[in-house]
C-alpha cells in the first residue's frame, strides 16, 4: 500500500526512482482513492481512460534510466487547459461537446516529462467566481467540511490535490482563483509573474491577468511544477524572456511588508485577522523583518478589478458563437442562432459577466469605467514598485474568511469582496503564493487558513525561499 | 440603469434573456455599479490612460504546429468541403 497522505513530488520522485513501487501502482492507488472519494466531492469532471496506460509509457523510461522531475507524477488538470483529444469545458453547458484539437504549452511542457494526467477538474464556469458553486456540473466539495465550498475557481484541481486525489495540480488565477481555494482547503497555492507561464491552451477570461499556476502539498513541489512549466513561447507573446525582469539575490533576513490597514479593515473576519497576525508572529521569530507598509490606492484594487475583468472577459467570450466549439442552437437566421446559443448555455454569472464588461466597454462609459480603471491600475502598479524598494514580499491574509457554506453567498457582490486580497497580483502582475497558515474551529469542524505572499515582479525564487524556511521552521 | 438597458447591452453581447432574468441582472447590475464606482474617489490629478504596450514581432516564416483539423472539423455544426457553413449574413 502507498500511503498517498504523506507522499509528495519530491519524495515520490525518489521512490520511482528506486523502484519502490511503479508509475502504474502509483497511479491505480490515486484511481481507485478517485473512485472511494470522487463522488461526494465532485473534484473531477472526468477521470481519463488512458492513465495506466500513460503510466505504463513512464515505466518504460524509469526502466531505461530515465528520471525527470515529473516522470510518472499523477496530476489533475483544470477543465480550461487544452489536452489534445480530451474533452475540454470550461464547466459550461456551452462547451460540453468540445474536444481540444491541440495541447496547451503547458501540457506540452508536462508531456516532455513524462507526467500523468488523471484527469479534468471541476471549475466555475470559465473561471468566473470563487467556490466553483457556478460550474454547470455541480458545486465541489471542501473536503474539510463536505457543507462548505472548495473555493474557487480551481476548486476541482484544489482538493484534487488536498484529498489525495493527485500529486499536484494545474490552476489558472485572475483574480485568486489558484491561491483562494489552496487557502480554503490548506495547500499551497500559487500565481507567477504576469507571462511567466505561457497560455497558449488556457481557455481565456481576463487576458491581462490571467495565468497558469500550480497547486501542491508542499511549497518544493510547487517550485518543481513551475520550473516545468515556465518559460517564453512563440505561440503566446505575452510571455517574458529570463532577462525582462532582473531576478532578485536572496538574502539572509528578507524584509515582509504588511499593509495592516487593509488587513485590519471592514469585512475580514477576527479569526482571520488573529491567525494572520500570529503567522506575522512566527515569521518574526523565523528571522524574518516585518514592516508596516500603506498604498494610497490598494482599497481601489478590488473595483478596478470588477471593471477590467468583466470587459476582457465580454471581450474573449465573444468566440463562443455555436459555431466552432461543438454546441450549436439552431434559429431563424445567424443572429438567432447567436442569441440562442448564447443564451441558454453561458450560466447565469458568465452572462452576468459579459453584461457588465459590455457596460464599461460601452460608448459614455469608457472613460469613466475602463479608462479611470486602467490609470488607477497603472498607479497601483507604480505603488508597488516603490514598496518593493523597501521590501522583499508583502504578506496578507489569503482570504477574508474560511470557506463559506454551500449557497450561503446567494448575493454576486458578496462573493466578490472575498477577492480582496488576492486580486492585486494580478492587477499589478506580480508573483504571489498561497500557503497554509493553520486551522480554526467552526461548528465542529477543523477549517484551514492561509496567508498570502507577493513579491516583485521575476522574483518567484523569494516566494519559495520563504515558503521553504516556514514549512521547515513552522514543523 | 433600467430593463431597457439590460435589454440593449443583452442584445449587443448576442445573448436572448428571460424576462424574469432581465430583473434580477437588473438589481446585479446596479449592485455591482454602485461598488465599482468607488474608483470615482481615487486622487487621480491629470494622469492620463497610459500603456507600456510595444509590439511583439517574429520572423515570418511558417513552422510546424501540432494540432488536428480533424477535431475541429468534426467539431463544426454544418460544413462543406472541410469549410465551416454557416447561415448567409445578408
Amino acid at each position: 500500500m502507498i500511503d498517498l497522505n504523506s507522499l509528495t513530488i519530491t519524495s515520490a520522485r525518489k521512490k520511482l526512482d528506486a523502484r519502490e513501487f511503479s508509475a502504474v501502482d502509483l497511479a491505480q492507488a490515486y484511481l481507485n482513492e478517485i473512485k472511494k472519494k470522487n463522488g461526494e466531492l465532485n473534484a473531477y469532471l472526468e477521470i481519463y481512460d488512458d492513465v495506466l496506460e500513460q503510466a505504463k509509457t513512464a515505466d518504460d523510461l524509469i526502466a531505461q534510466g530515465k528520471s525527470y522531475p515529473l516522470l510518472g507524477i499523477p496530476l489533475a488538470i483544470k477543465d480550461v487547459i487544452l489536452v489534445r483529444g480530451k474533452k475540454v469545458t470550461a464547466s459550461s453547458k456551452i462547451l460540453e461537446n468540445y474536444f481540444a484539437s491541440y495541447d496547451a504549452t503547458v501540457i506540452e511542457k508536462l508531456k516532455k516529462q513524462g507526467a500523468i494526467f488523471l484527469g479534468r477538474t471541476n471549475i466555475d464556469e470559465f473561471a468566473m467566481g470563487g467556490s466553483t458553486e457556478n460550474s454547470a456540473f455541480g458545486v465541489t466539495k471542501n473536503p474539510h467540511d463536505t457543507r462548505r465550498v472548495a473555493g474557487g475557481s480551481s476548486g476541482g484541481s484544489i482538493v484534487a490535490v488536498a484529498s489525495n486525489l493527485a500529486l499536484g495540480a494545474l490552476g489558472s488565477d485572475t483574480g485568486g482563483s489558484v491561491r483562494e481555494p489552496a487557502a480554503f482547503c490548506g495547500i499551497v497555492g500559487m500565481k507567477p509573474t504576469y507571462g511567466r507561464v505561457s497560455r497558449s491552451g488556457l481557455i481565456a477570461m481576463g487576458s491581462s491577468l490571467d495565468c497558469i499556476g500550480p497547486a501542491t502539498k508542499t511549497v518544493e513541489d510547487a517550485e518543481i511544477i513551475y520550473n516545468t512549466i515556465r518559460g517564453s513561447d512563440i505561440l503566446d507573446s505575452t510571455t517574458i524572456s529570463e532577462e525582462t525582469y532582473p531576478k532578485p539575490p536572496l538574502k539572509k533576513e528578507l524584509i515582509i511588508g504588511v499593509p495592516w490597514d487593509l488587513v485590519n479593515g471592514e469585512g475580514i473576519d477576527r479569526e482571520v485577522k488573529e491567525n494572520f497576525a500570529q503567522t506575522i508572529k512566527k515569521f518574526k521569530t523565523f528571522g524574518f523583518n516585518i514592516k508596516d507598509i500603506s498604498f494610497k490606492n490598494l482599497d481601489m484594487a478590488l473595483a478596478v478589478y470588477y471593471i477590467i475583468m468583466p470587459a476582457e472577459a465580454s471581450t474573449n467570450l465573444s468566440r463562443f458563437d455555436g459555431m466552432r466549439y461543438g454546441l450549436h442552437k439552431d434559429g431563424k437566421n445567424l443572429l438567432e442562432d447567436y442569441m440562442l446559443t448564447r443564451g441558454l448555455d453561458f450560466g447565469k454569472e458568465v452572462r452576468r459577466r459579459i453584461l457588465l464588461g459590455t457596460y464599461v466597454l460601452s460608448v459614455g462609459y469608457y472613460d469613466a469605467y475602463y479608462g479611470r480603471a486602467q490609470i488607477i491600475r497603472n498607479m497601483l502598479k507604480k505603488e508597488f514598485t516603490e514598496a518593493f524598494k523597501n521590501v522583499d514580499l508583502i504578506a496578507t491574509p489569503t482570504a477574508p474568511s474560511v470557506a463559506w457554506k454551500i449557497g450561503e453567498k446567494s448575493n454576486p457582490l458578496s462573493a466578490y469582496l472575498a477577492d480582496i486580497f488576492t486580486i492585486t497580483a494580478n492587477i499589478v502582475g506580480v508573483p504571489a503564493i498561497s500557503l497554509p497558515s493553520g486551522f480554526i474551529e467552526v461548528e465542529g469542524k477543523k477549517l484551514p487558513l492561509g496567508i498570502q505572499f507577493m513579491a516583485s515582479h521575476g522574483a518567484e525564487n523569494l516566494l519559495f525561499e520563504a515558503g521553504k524556511k516556514f514549512e521547515a521552521l513552522n514543523n | 440603469m433600467d430593463i431597457k438597458d439590460v435589454e440593449n447591452l443583452a442584445k449587443l453581447a448576442r445573448i436572448e434573456l428571460e424576462e424574469e432574468e432581465k430583473k434580477s441582472l437588473l438589481a446585479d447590475m446596479e449592485s455591482i455599479l454602485g461598488y465599482v464606482k468607488k474608483i470615482e474617489s481615487a486622487e487621480i490629478g491629470n494622469i492620463k490612460e497610459e500603456y507600456n504596450l510595444y509590439n511583439v514581432w517574429r520572423e515570418d516564416i511558417s513552422e510546424k504546429r501540432e494540432f488536428s483539423p480533424e477535431i475541429i472539423k468534426k467539431q463544426f455544426p454544418d460544413s462543406q468541403e472541410g469549410f465551416l457553413k454557416v447561415k448567409k449574413i445578408l
